[in-house]
C-alpha cells in the first residue's frame, strides 16, 4: 500500500549540503504495523514528513495506493492528507480554542468523511467520553495525545503516521496510548508507522525498521 | 462549501476563547468606520447643498451675461439678445424677508430657460400654466415650510406686507431660496423691467457679437465646473477629511494590533490546520473570508455610529459653513445608498489593509517548523532597524514636500509624513530610551524592570504609535485653534474700533440719525463706513471705505506698511490690502494695482497689508471718501460712532426709541465681539469634537493592547512571583512600567506636537485661508494635554493590572506546569 | 407606438398648454388642448368678413393660431429642398392682454430645412408681452428669437407680399423672399373651415402662390434656391373634436397652376373624415366634399421608433385627380417638444406636382 523508492532527500544547512535521505526504500502493507528508528538526525522525521507530503523529496519515488506523492500538487497533497492520511505529532498538536469532542471531528468534516457509529466507538475506545466538553489545556498529555490519535483515525486512514507520538508522556502512560492505539489501528485495517526512540515499544510493533546514514538498514 | 464553513468554525473557535481580542479587533474596525464615514456623512451632506444651491438656476454651473457693475438692468438687453440669436434666459435676484427670517428671491423665466439649467424641466411640465400666471406659485424647498411653518399652498406674507404667491414643494431646489416667474419678481423686489442676469443656453446657431448688440452694458461669465461655495469651503472639507482619515488610521492600527495577536496565537492552530489537509491557498482563502465577515459586521457597527456621530456634529458644522462662508446647509441628515456602501468598502479594505502583514505571514507559513510563539518578537527587533530607516525617509520627504510643496494638498502631505515618521521611529526611541535605563539600574529587580518593558514594547508599540499620534494631533490642533484664538480677539479689538455700530434703513433715514447725532455732545465722532464689491483678476473683491480718523490709525493692525499709510490714503490713489489678497494674488507693499470701478479704472498703491481673520473674500480698504467718489451708487447707511462707554446704553435706547432700530440695524461693540466670537467658536467645534474622538480611539488602543498583552505576560511573572514577589507589588511595577513607557511616548507627542502645530500654523492655514498667525505655545495646555494623556493611559493600564492584582495563585503555579 | 404628445402644427392649438401637462394627462385627454372647451374664448362662427392687414395680425381673444410657411425650392443644379416656417400663439387663458410678463399669449416658432438626404429643425418658445416674439400688423412682422418674417416695401395686403423669411438653426439657415400676384385664398366655406361634424371649426385662409427666390445653408454649403411657397394661417379656440387623434394634410401645387389644400381628421372610432378645397389658377376656392374622395397610405416608413405613412395614393374624382405622392426625404421627422412628421413630397399619375405633407398623431 505504501511504497517508498530510492527517496533521496538534502539539506542546506549553514552552507553545507546535508544528505539526510540517500535512497530510502520502505513498503508497509494494509494493515501493517511498523516501528521506524534510528539516532537523532538520521532522517526518521523528514521520512514521515516526506511521506505526509508535508515536504517535499529531491529524489525518488513515494506511491500512497497507487497514488505517487511527489506528482501531487499542495492541494492534492493536502486532499491526500486529510483524506488518506491520519498525522500525529509528538506535541499532540490539538486546537487549543476547541473542545476534545470539536478537536476529534473537524478533520473528518472537513474531509467531509465523518462518520457517527465510529466517531462514537472512537470515543469510547479512546475512553473520552467524560472529557468532550473539556478544552486541551484541561487535560493531561496522555488525555491529549488519545484525542490526536483519535482526530487522525477519524477519517479512516489508509496510513497513520505518528511522529515520538509517546515522546511527552511517562512511561506507562506511553504503554497505554500505544496498546489503544495498536487495538484501533488493527480495528480500522489501516497501516501504522511510527517513529520512535524506544526499542521497547518498537518491539511491540509487527516490525522494526532502522534508519542509519540515510538508508534503511 | 461545508469544508470552508468547518475551517471557519475552527477559526472563529479562537475569538470565543479569546473575546477581549475579538472585542479589540472589532472596536477597531468600528470606531475606524465611524469616524472616517461620520465625516464622510457630513461632507457629503454638504456637497449636496452646495450642488443644490449651484443648480438653483443658474449658479456658476451656467454661462452667464451680468452687468458690467453686477447691477440690473433693463429687461430689454434680453429682448434684444434673443432677437440677435442668444439663447439667453432672464433672472432677477433680490432678497426678501419673510417673518423676520430673509430669503434669496430668484425671479425665472420657465419658458426659454435653458433645459440643462438644472430644475427647469419639473417647472415646465409641472404646471407651467399656474407658475407664470398671476399671482403665480412660489417654489421651495421642504425645508422652507418647515423654516415658515407653514403647510404648501400657503400664502405667505413678506415683511413690508406684500402677499406672496402660494408656497410649492421642489425637492431639488437649495433652503433659503425662493423662486417665482420674473413677472411676479419685478413686482415682488418692485424693479420693473429689470433683470440680474441672463442664462445662456447651450443651444447653437448663428448669433451676433455681444457688443453690437448689448455695447458694454453686458460681460460674460464663463461657467465653472466648481461653485463658489465648493471651492471656498474646500479648506473647511479638506480639514474634516483630514481629520476623519486620522481616525481611521489610528483605528486601523488598533486593528493591525489585534489581528497581528490573534494571528501569532493562531499559529499553531493554522498549522495543524495544514497537517490535516487544509491546501494553503484554502486556507488563506478562508481566512480572508472571516476577516472579511468580521469587517462587514463592524463596518455596519462602524457605519451606525458614523451616522450618530454625523448626525451629532451637523449643527455646529451646519453653523461653522453658515457663519464662515454663508453656506445653507439642511440641519437633517439625509444619506444615499451609496455612503452606506463605500461605508463597507472602507471598512472591509481597511481591515485588509491592517491584516495584509498577517495574511501574507499566513500564506507563507510553512507547516513544518516548531511552535515558537515568540519568534515574532524577535523578528519585531529586527524589523525596528528597518522601521526607523523608513522612518528617516518619511522625514525627508516631509522636508522635500516642506520645501517645494505649494497647496493644501501637499501641506496636509507634510503633516501626514511628519506623523507617520514619528510614529514609525517612535518604537526606536523607547527602545534606546529603554535600554540606557537598563544600563543604568543596578539592583536587579530594577534591571529587570527595564529588561521587561524592553520586551513588552514590541507588543505595545503600535499602541503608543496611536497614543502617539492622538496625542501630538491633539497638541497641534489645540496649539493652532488657541493661537488663532488669541490672534483673533486682538484683532477684533483693533477692528471693532467704533463704540456704536449703525445700520439705517436707507439713506434718508441714515442722514436723519446723523444730523440728529450731530446735536448729541456725548457721540465724539460719527464714523461713515462703505463697502463695495468689485471683481478683481477673476474674483470678487470687497473694497471698504475707512473715514479718515484716529480711530483707525490708532487701533486698526496692521501686518506690514509704509510709514504714514494711514496718511497716504487720503488722496485716494493709495489703499491697504488684506493678507488673503496680498498671498493669493501675491502683491506686497509698493505694488500698483488697478481696480475696476464705475467711473473707470482705478489706480493704487498698496501702502500696507493688513489681517481679515475669517472673509473668503480678498478685500480692500481706502479713504471713505475716495471710495464714495469711485462708487457713487454704494449705500451711506452703516456708521460706527465714537462714544464714552458709560453714555453707550443710554444712546442706544434713545437712538431705538427715535428711529425704531432694532438689534439688528444698532448694536454696541461688546455685542459685536461677542457674536464674532460665537461664530468663531463654533468654527472650531467639529474640529475639537474629532480631536476628542481621536483620543478616545487612541485610549481604547491602548487598552486592548494592554489587555491582549497581559495574558501572554503570565510567563514572564510567575517566576517573579515564585521568587516571592507579591501579586500587589508585581501589578504594581507593572503599572508604573505602563505608565512610564505612557509618559515617554506623551512626552515625545509634546514637541512632535508643537511640530505639527507650526505646520498647521505656517502651512495648511496659509494655504487654506490665506492668513498666517503668530504662533505661540501655551504651556498650562501642553500640561493639561499630558494629564489627560496619563489619566487615559492608567484607565487603560489598570484593568489588566487589577486582574494581575486579584489572580488566583493556581494559574500562576499552572504556567509552571505548562511550561515545556 | 406614440406614447408622447400628438401636437404639433396648425394645432399646436393646445400645444402650449401641454408644457404644463404630464404626457398620461394628454394622452388620456385626447388632443389635450384641442379637446379643451373654449369657455371664455371667441367663437367660431360661419359668415366672417375677413379684414386685412387686421386678420394677419393675432386675434389674442382665440385660443390657438398660427403662421405657417412651407416651400418647395430648388438649387441651380436642380437638387430639390423644402422649407418650413412657422410661428404659434396660444392663449394661457381667456382675458385681458396684459403687457409685460403678465401677458397670458406663449409663442412657439418651429423652423426646417430639408434635402432628399437631410432634415433639419429648431424649436424655440417666448412669452407674449415683452417683445421676444409676436406678429404686427403694420409694418408686417411676425417674429420669435431671431426668426422672422417681415413685410417688405411696397406691402401689398391683400396679397400678403412681399416677404423676407429668416430662420437659422445650430446647423442650418436660410433666407428667402416671397412674392405673390395674387390675393390670398380663403379655405373651407368663405373661411370658415368645419373641423368635425359637431361644429369645431377654424377661421383659414391661405396664400398658396408665393414664388420664391433666396439661399439655403445646410452646415456650411449655401445654395441659391427658387421654388414655391405657400402660406397658412388660421386660428380659432377649439378646432378639433374630443375623439379626434390626429390628422394627415396636404398642401399641393399642381403643375397645372391649381392648388389642392386636402386634410383627413382621422377618430377614434375609425371613421376618417376628409375635408380640402380645389383652387384654381386665378384663385377661386371651392370645398371638395365628397363621399368618393379618398386617401390611402401605400408605404410606411420607420421613424423616430414609429411607423408613418410618407406614401399616399390620393383620389378626388370630381376633379379627375387620382395621384400617388413620394416624400422628399422620407425621415422628415420633427423631434420638437411636440413632435410631427413635416415634409415636402412630389406626386404623379394624372397630375404631377411637388408640396408639403403633415402628420401628427403617428
Amino acid at each position: 500500500m505504501l511504497s517508498v523508492r530510492n527517496l533521496t532527500k538534502t539539506y542546506r544547512s549553514a552552507g553545507e549540503q546535508v544528505a539526510v535521505l540517500r535512497g530510502v526504500n520502505l513498503d508497509i502493507a494494509a494493515g501493517e504495523r511498523v516501528a521506524l528508528s534510528g539516532e537523532s538526525g538520521s532522517g526518521k522525521s523528514t521520512l514521515l514528513h516526506l511521506i505526509a507530503g508535508l515536504d517535499a523529496a529531491d529524489g525518488g519515488e513515494i506511491r500512497l495506493a497507487y497514488l505517487s506523492v511527489a506528482d501531487l500538487s499542495d492541494a492534492g497533497r493536502a486532499e491526500l492528507r486529510r483524506e488518506r492520511l491520519g498525522l500525529v505529532f509528538q506535541q499532540f498538536n490539538l486546537i487549543p480554542s476547541l473542545n476534545v469532542e470539536d478537536n476529534l471531528v473537524f478533520q473528518s468534516r472537513i474531509a467531509g468523511r465523518h462518520d457517527a457509529a465510529w466517531h462514537a466507538e472512537l470515543v469510547d475506545r479512546l475512553g473520552l467520553g467524560a472529557l468532550l466538553k473539556r478544552y486541551p489545556e484541561q487535560l493531561s498529555g496522555g488525555q491529549q495525545q488519545r484525542v490526536a490519535i483519535g482526530r487522525a483515525l477519524a477519517v479512516k486512514p489508509l496510513l497513520l503516521l505518528a511522529d515520538e507520538p509517546t515522546g511527552n508522556l511517562d512511561e506507562a502512560t506511553a504503554d497505554d496510548v500505544l496498546a489503544l492505539t495498536r487495538d484501533l489501528v488493527t480495528r480500522t485495517g489501516c497501516g501504522f508507522l511510527m517513529v520512535t526512540h524506544s526499542t521497547r515499544l518498537a518491539a511491540t510493533l509487527d516490525r522494526q525498521v532502522h534508519l542509519h546514514a540515510g538508508l534503511i538498514a | 462549501m461545508s469544508r470552508v464553513f468547518w475551517i471557519l468554525a475552527v477559526l472563529l473557535s479562537h475569538w470565543r476563547r479569546h473575546p477581549m481580542q475579538l472585542a479589540t479587533l472589532l472596536i477597531g474596525l468600528i470606531a475606524a468606520t465611524a469616524l472616517w464615514s461620520g465625516v464622510q456623512a457630513l461632507n457629503a451632506q454638504a456637497r449636496s447643498s452646495y450642488d443644490r444651491a449651484a443648480a438653483t438656476f443658474g449658479g456658476a454651473r451656467t454661462a452667464m451675461l451680468v452687468g458690467r457693475d453686477d447691477a440690473n438692468f433693463p429687461q430689454v438687453l434680453f429682448v434684444e439678445l434673443r432677437r440677435a440669436g442668444w439663447p439667453v434666459s432672464p433672472v432677477l435676484e433680490g432678497r426678501i424677508q419673510i417673518g423676520g427670517r430673509s430669503f434669496r428671491l430668484l425671479g425665472i423665466e420657465p419658458v426659454t430657460l435653458p433645459a440643462e439649467v438644472g430644475n427647469a424641466p419639473t417647472i415646465a411640465r409641472s404646471g407651467l400654466q399656474s407658475f407664470v400666471t398671476p399671482p403665480g406659485e412660489m417654489l421651495v424647498a421642504r425645508e422652507v415650510l418647515a423654516d415658515l411653518d407653514l403647510p404648501e399652498g400657503a400664502t405667505p406674507t413678506a415683511s413690508g406686507g406684500t402677499l406672496l404667491p402660494p408656497l410649492r414643494v421642489q425637492p431639488d431646489l437649495a433652503p433659503g431660496v425662493l423662486v417665482v416667474d420674473i413677472g411676479v419678481a419685478q413686482r415682488l423686489l418692485d424693479v420693473p423691467d429689470q433683470v440680474s442676469r441672463l442664462l445662456i443656453g447651450k443651444t447653437k446657431g448663428p448669433r451676433a457679437a455681444l457688443e453690437t448688440v448689448a455695447g458694454d452694458k453686458l460681460r460674460l461669465v464663463e461657467p465653472d465646473a466648481q461653485s463658489d461655495l465648493e471651492r471656498l469651503t474646500d479648506s473647511f472639507h479638506l480639514n474634516l477629511t483630514a481629520f476623519g482619515l486620522l481616525s481611521f488610521v489610528v483605528g486601523l492600527f488598533i486593528v493591525n494590533s489585534a489581528i497581528g495577536l490573534a494571528f501569532e496565537q493562531r499559529r499553531p492552530m493554522l498549522r495543524t490546520l495544514r497537517a490535516c489537509g487544509v491546501s494553503a491557498r484554502l486556507l488563506n482563502t478562508v481566512l480572508v473570508i472571516e476577516l472579511v465577515a468580521l469587517a462587514l459586521i463592524a463596518g455596519v457597527a462602524g457605519l451606525v455610529c458614523g451616522y450618530a456621530i454625523a448626525a451629532s456634529l451637523l449643527p455646529d458644522v451646519a453653523a461653522s459653513l453658515r457663519g464662515l462662508y454663508g453656506a445653507q446647509i439642511p440641519g437633517q441628515l439625509t444619506l444615499r445608498s451609496e455612503w452606506w456602501i463605500a461605508g463597507l468598502a472602507i471598512s472591509v479594505l481597511g481591515a485588509l489593509a491592517a491584516a495584509a502583514a498577517s495574511l501574507l505571514k499566513a500564506a507563507r507559513l510553512p507547516v513544518l517548523v516548531a511552535a515558537q510563539p515568540q519568534a515574532w518578537q524577535q523578528a519585531q527587533h529586527r524589523w525596528l532597524i528597518v522601521q526607523s530607516a523608513v522612518a528617516l525617509a518619511v522625514f525627508a520627504a516631509a522636508g522635500v514636500l516642506l520645501w517645494y510643496g505649494d497647496s493644501l494638498l501637499s501641506g496636509f502631505a507634510v503633516l501626514a509624513a511628519l506623523l507617520l515618521a514619528a510614529a514609525l521611529v517612535l518604537p526606536a526611541i523607547l527602545e534606546r530610551v529603554l535600554s540606557l535605563g537598563q544600563r543604568g539600574a543596578r539592583r536587579p529587580l530594577a534591571v529587570w524592570f527595564w529588561a521587561d518593558s524592553r520586551q513588552q514594547l514590541s507588543g505595545l508599540s503600535l499602541a503608543l504609535m496611536a497614543l502617539l499620534l492622538a496625542l501630538a494631533v491633539n497638541v497641534g490642533v489645540g496649539t493652532m485653534v488657541e493661537s488663532f484664538s488669541r490672534t483673533f480677539v486682538g484683532w477684533l479689538d483693533g477692528r471693532l474700533a467704533a463704540d456704536v455700530y449703525v445700520s439705517a434703513r436707507d439713506d434718508a433715514q441714515a442722514m436723519a440719525i446723523k444730523a440728529w447725532l450731530r446735536g448729541r455732545p456725548e457721540v465724539a465722532a460719527i464714523l461713515p463706513g462703505g463697502r463695495a464689491d468689485a471683481q478683481f483678476r477673476g474674483a470678487p473683491i470687497e473694497i471698504l471705505g475707512l473715514p479718515d480718523h484716529a480711530t483707525y490709525s490708532e487701533h486698526w493692525p496692521l501686518l506690514e506698511s509704509t510709514a504714514n499709510a494711514w496718511i497716504r490714503l487720503r488722496p485716494g490713489d493709495a489703499a491697504l490690502i488684506s493678507e488673503q489678497l496680498s498671498r493669493r494674488l501675491k502683491l506686497g507693499v509698493g505694488d500698483r494695482i488697478t481696480v475696476p470701478a464705475p467711473g473707470g479704472n482705478w489706480p493704487l498703491e498698496i501702502v500696507g497689508i493688513y489681517a481679515d481673520y475669517g472673509n473668503p473674500k480678498g478685500q480692500i480698504t481706502v479713504n471713505y471718501a475716495a471710495l464714495t467718489r469711485r462708487f457713487p451708487a454704494i449705500p451711506t447707511t452703516r456708521f460706527g460712532l465714537r462714544v464714552a462707554t458709560p453714555e453707550i446704553p443710554a444712546l442706544l435706547s434713545a437712538l431705538r426709541e427715535q428711529f425704531g432700530l432694532d438689534d439688528r440695524s444698532l448694536a454696541d461693540q461688546a455685542t459685536m465681539k461677542a457674536e464674532s466670537k460665537r461664530i468663531f467658536n463654533r468654527t472650531f467645534a467639529v474640529t475639537a469634537a474629532l480631536n476628542t474622538f481621536t483620543l478616545g480611539v487612541a485610549g481604547v488602543a491602548l487598552l486592548t493592547s494592554l489587555l491582549t498583552l497581559s495574558n501572554s505576560r503570565l510567563p514572564q511573572l510567575a517566576p517573579l512571583w515564585a521568587i516571592g514577589i507579591t501579586r500587589r507589588r508585581l501589578a504594581a511595577i507593572e503599572l508604573v512600567k505602563t505608565l512610564s513607557v505612557a509618559l515617554i511616548t506623551a512626552l515625545l507627542a509634546l514637541p512632535l506636537g508643537l511640530l505639527v502645530a507650526w505646520c498647521l500654523i505656517a502651512v495648511v492655514n496659509v494655504k487654506a485661508f490665506g492668513w498666517r498667525l503668530p504662533f505661540h505655545v501655551f504651556p498650562l495646555q501642553l500640561l493639561e494635554l499630558l494629564g489627560v494623556a496619563m489619566a487615559a493611559s492608567l484607565l487603560a493600564a489598570l484593568l489588566p493590572v487589577m486582574k494581575l492584582a486579584r489572580m488566583q495563585p493556581a494559574s500562576l503555579i499552572k504556567i509552571f506546569a505548562d511550561e515545556r | 407606438m406614440n406614447d408622447s404628445v400628438t401636437i404639433s402644427r396648425r394645432a399646436f392649438a393646445g400645444g402650449l398648454a401641454l408644457l404644463g401637462l404630464e404626457r398620461a394627462a394628454a394622452r388620456a385627454q385626447g388632443f389635450a388642448g384641442l379637446g379643451e372647451n373654449a369657455e371664455g374664448f371667441a367663437a367660431v362662427v360661419p359668415g366672417k368678413t375677413f379684414a386685412f392687414p387686421a386678420d394677419h395680425g393675432p386675434h389674442p381673444q382665440f385660443r390657438i393660431e398660427w403662421w405657417y410657411v412651407t416651400a418647395n425650392l430648388k438649387d441651380s443644379a436642380g437638387a430639390a429642398y423644402g422649407a418650413q416656417w412657422t410661428l404659434f400663439r396660444q392663449a394661457t387663458r381667456p382675458g385681458a392682454q396684459q403687457q409685460g410678463w403678465a401677458n397670458p399669449q406663449i409663442w412657439m416658432g418651429h423652423t426646417a430645412v430639408t434635402s432628399a438626404d437631410t432634415h433639419r429643425y429648431a424649436e424655440a418658445f417666448a412669452r407674449g408681452g415683452v417683445g421676444q416674439a409676436g406678429v404686427d400688423t403694420k409694418p408686417f412682422l411676425a417674429w420669435i428669437d431671431s426668426w422672422e418674417m417681415r413685410g417688405l416695401d411696397p406691402m401689398r395686403e391683400a396679397m400678403l407680399a412681399p416677404l423676407d423669411l429668416k430662420a437659422s438653426g445650430a446647423d442650418f439657415s436660410y433666407a428667402l423672399r416671397l412674392d405673390a400676384d395674387r390675393p390670398v385664398v380663403l379655405q373651407g366655406d368663405a373661411g370658415y373651415s368645419r373641423k368635425s361634424e359637431r361644429g369645431q371649426a377654424s377661421y383659414y385662409y391661405s396664400q398658396p402662390y408665393f414664388k420664391v427666390t433666396g439661399r439655403i445653408s445646410l452646415g456650411d454649403q449655401p445654395a441659391e434656391v427658387t421654388g414655391l411657397a405657400w402660406m397658412d394661417r388660421e386660428w380659432s379656440s377649439q378646432p378639433l373634436a374630443p375623439d379626434q387623434t390626429g390628422w394627415d394634410w396636404f398642401s399641393l401645387h399642381l403643375n397645372s397652376g391649381e392648388k389642392l389644400m386636402l386634410y383627413r381628421l382621422r377618430q377614434k372610432d375609425g371613421r376618417n373624415d376628409l375635408f380640402g378645397n380645389w383652387i384654381t389658377p386665378d384663385g377661386r376656392s371651392v370645398e371638395i366634399a365628397s363621399a368618393d374622395n379618398s386617401i390611402t397610405s401605400t408605404v410606411v416608413t420607420d421613424v423616430a421608433g414609429r411607423k408613418v405613412p410618407t406614401g399616399w395614393r390620393v383620389l378626388i374624382p370630381a376633379h379627375g385627380l387620382a395621384i400617388e405622392t413620394t416624400p422628399l426625404n422620407a425621415k422628415s421627422w420633427m423631434g420638437t417638444s411636440f413632435p410631427y412628421w413635416e415634409g415636402p413630397i412630389s406626386f404623379a399619375g394624372s397630375h404631377a406636382g411637388l408640396g408639403y405633407l403633415e402628420m401628427t398623431g403617428y
